[in-house]
């Protein structure tokens, strides 16, 4: 195990050669967070796997054009700019299949992944039967070396962060629109299809300055997994980009770090780790779509609906009882007549009662009369009002059955908001008699109680 | 262009046929579910499997490797569907976050183990189909001729054949539960249990050619020759067929144009396993421009919708 100088003297980065890994990975997952925030909204997460195996056949033909020509074979520039060259071919041709055909994205990724990497495969066979220079080692370009990484890598890395960075930021507004309605942008008149090349151009240039740095499945995870990880904790695109480079960052410092605590551990590997241990932390405590919070507000959103079935049918039970009287009174109510009223067992009108009677709604419960309190009364007439001005809209606007309206009613009302139910009140409320009670007539016969 | 042909190179085509018709039929509903990228996402994920299954054995048995793999890649699939489904996440991210996350750990596992085990991580990536031949393990007599049955061969055809009794006892099931879960639901059908059988089907074939012939052909032949076939006809049991021919045709081509194409340029052969995928593509380009009605020259009389 490392003691605790060695742990301090690596997160300080005081080494030489674990500063040049821990920045380069750093800044590598930085820009490939930001990236990935764009690729997940287009539902394009598995494109820097398909680019990354697609720049293959480039780097072997940029190897045997080089070694044709009489040229270095293995310089870093020439097989660069063949794997991007081939890399943006292969977008290219993913979208060309994607936007002429009936083949979907995750077929046509599939497609364009396995020939151009099998087309790599032949032309790298082809290139080690070369008498001239030495193709061996070549498809190792692919696989990485983090933890050898230079100063070359370095300026390599530094130079593609900027410009991702500077040209997300200019162009900013036309890919949010890009990734949240392609077709609207359409028909704004933006140039949709070249706007989708350039930003999977930038895409693939990032995935060849980290490929040959990082290798091929930390680049694969940094495009997925540190978006995936955000968009649980942020509803808003350029929060969750913060997020998503914050999160890449984070998983390229730290797994970088603890690999250079321990002997034989891939830095590759164990930021890949950190990264998913990030999107499991997200997933289950995310914000905006963690697991945790959607179970919380559905079990609120249940209560919600208990409690206000609970008012409404104490209220029309008591309107039943005297319509006459224009001012409705408190009066005890049966629980009995109150359980006839809707399909719902003893134990849940139970729960419903305590939790309106924690609420201060009733003035006490498990007994066999429920009686509303004076802000009981209020909501109930505030949740009956809801009700029946959304049933009488769907009457009016919606030519939804008399017959059926109630049901209809309930399956939305809980979530009307108060700008919709002011929406309502003014439409509605001139159709009917100006000035009439707070609370309108039932627009169909209330259900005998029994 | 003079071209020698051994017998070698007939057991080639043999096993690389057997290996592609094995991926494309599964391949088939693959495609029709979007999830195209579920054998690259096995082929990478099965590292931990294999690597736990050789650090416990600490021999190459290949049954209990294969076993182990076969468990790790049904895994991949669980898994990816838990995360779409509990977490919300698109299935293509809850994909590459499963397979990236397991082989990671297959890697860290390697290399941790490197003291007391010999695994080459790339092994994994790379079969080499063009060695197949020389593992015999069959000689059965022929009309009076030996013939050489290698290992791979059997297996394949083995995984072939199980592909195939599966589609044809499970046709309806799977046709419904491709197109219409729901329906499927309402009708009986049990889409969740099919969508598990289906994905074990997938990782078996995935496991086992990959480990006989290497994960690009693997990874080609489950998409390419299928999506080809999608866009050649409507009724799922034609595109069956179809898909199983284009995935012949590409391994005999491919062979054929690993040995004659390099010698155009004036260098030897190069890879079957990468000429195969090439020539998938090639018959998926030809198909993608001048399919009658799916084409983008769309040279086929329009259908007319009354």
């Amino acid at each position: 195990m490392p003691d605790l100088a060695d742990i301090y003297h690596v997160l300080l980065l005081r080494d030489y050669n674990t500063r040049l890994v821990v920045v380069c990975t750093l800044l590598l997952g930085c820009a490939c967070g930001l990236m990935g925030g764009f690729l997940l909204l287009r539902k394009r997460s598995l494109m820097g796997d398909t680019l990354s195996h697609a720049t293959l056949p480039g780097i072997g033909l940029a190897f045997i054009v080089s070694v044709t020509l009489g040229l270095e074979g293995k310089s870093l520039p020439v097989l660069l700019l063949g794997a991007v060259l081939s890399g943006v071919l292969g977008c290219w041709v993913v979208l060309l299949i994607r936007n002429h055909s009936r083949i979907k994205d995750d077929a046509a990724m599939g497609i364009v992944l396995s020939v151009f990497f099998g087309a790599g495969v032949a032309v790298l066979g082809v290139a080690q039967t070369m008498p001239a220079g030495s193709a061996a080692g070549l498809e190792s370009f692919i696989y990485g070396k983090t933890a050898s990484m230079v100063w070359g890598d370095f300026q390599i890395l530094m130079a593609v962060t900027g410009a991702v960075l500077l040209l997300s930021i200019l162009l900013f507004k036309e890919f949010r629109l890009l990734c949240f309605d392609e077709d609207f942008a359409a028909a704004q008149g933006w140039p949709v299809r070249w706007l989708d090349v350039l930003l999977l151009a930038l895409v693939a240039l990032v995935t060849v300055a980290g490929l040959q740095a990082v290798g091929l499945i930390l680049i694969i995870a940094f495009l997925i997994t540190p978006a995936a990880a955000a968009r649980f904790w942020s509803e808003r695109l350029d929060s969750m980009l913060i997020l998503s480079a914050g999160i890449g960052a984070f998983s390229g410092w730290l797994g970088a770090s603890v690999s250079a605590f321990f002997p034989r551990m891939p830095a590759g590997a164990v930021i890949v780790l950190v990264a998913a241990g990030c999107f499991l932390i997200s997933m289950l405590l995310g914000k905006e779509r963690g697991v945790l919070v959607r179970l919380y507000r559905h079990a609120r959103l249940k209560r919600d609906i208990g409690r206000q079935h609970l008012l409404r049918a104490l209220y029309e039970i008591i309107e039943a009882d005297d319509p006459q009287v224009p001012e409705m009174a408190i009066r005890p109510v049966a629980f009995r007549q109150v359980r006839g009223r809707r399909t719902w067992s003893d134990s849940m009108l139970k729960r419903y009662m305590r939790q309106a009677y924690q609420a201060g709604l009733i003035e006490e419960s498990g007994g066999e009369i429920i009686t509303l309190t004076e802000a009981g009364l209020a909501e109930a007439a505030q949740v009956t009002r809801n009700h029946r001005l959304w049933e009488m809209y769907l009457i009016e606007y919606a030519d939804v059955a008399t017959s059926r309206v109630d049901r209809d009613a309930d399956a939305v009302e809980h979530i009307l908001g108060e700008r919709m139910v002011a929406t309502l009140e003014a439409k509605l409320m001139q159709l009917h008699e100006a000035g009439g009670p707070a609370v309108p007539v039932s627009p169909h016969p209330i259900r005998p109680v029994d | 262009m003079m071209m020698t042909w051994y017998a070698i190179d007939t057991w080639i085509v043999v096993v690389g046929c057997l290996a592609a018709v094995a991926c494309a039929l599964p391949g088939n509903f693959l495609v029709l579910r979007k999830m195209s990228m579920m054998g690259d996402a096995i082929s990478h994920a099965v590292l931990p499997g294999l690597a736990i299954a050789f650090i416990v054995t600490g021999a190459r048995a290949s049954l209990t490797m294969f076993i182990a793999a076969a468990i790790v890649g049904v895994l991949t699939a669980v898994f990816t569907q838990w995360i779409s489904k509990f977490g919300k996440v698109d299935r293509g991210a809850s994909m590459g976050i499963v397979f990236t996350t397991l082989f990671a750990l297959g890697l860290i596992l390697i290399v941790r183990a490197a003291d007391h085990v010999d695994l080459d991580p790339s092994c994994v990536l790379y079969g080499a189909i063009e060695l197949t031949p020389l593992d015999v393990v069959w000689r059965p007599e022929l009309f009076g001729q030996t013939l050489d049955v290698p290992r791979a061969a059997l297996i394949l055809a083995g995984v072939t054949l199980l592909n195939l009794l599966f589609i044809v006892i499970f046709f309806k099931e799977l046709r419904i539960s491709s197109f219409d879960p729901e329906l499927a639901t309402t009708m009986g059908i049990n889409a969740g249990l099919m969508h598990y059988l289906l994905m074990t089907l997938v990782a078996i074939t995935t496991v086992a050619a990959f480990e006989a012939v290497g994960s690009i052909i693997v990874i080609a032949m489950l998409i390419t020759p299928a999506a080809a076939a999608h866009l050649l006809t409507d009724r799922l049991a034609s595109m069956i067929v179809i898909s199983v021919v284009l995935a012949m045709l590409s391994a005999v081509l491919g062979h054929l144009s690993a040995l004659i194409v390099p010698g155009w340029f004036g260098y030897a052969g190069t890879s079957t396993a990468g000429m195969m995928a090439v020539m998938s593509g090639v018959i998926f380009a030809v198909v993608l421009l001048f399919a009658p009605r799916y084409g983008i020259l769309k040279l086929g009389p329009a259908r007319h919708s009354d």
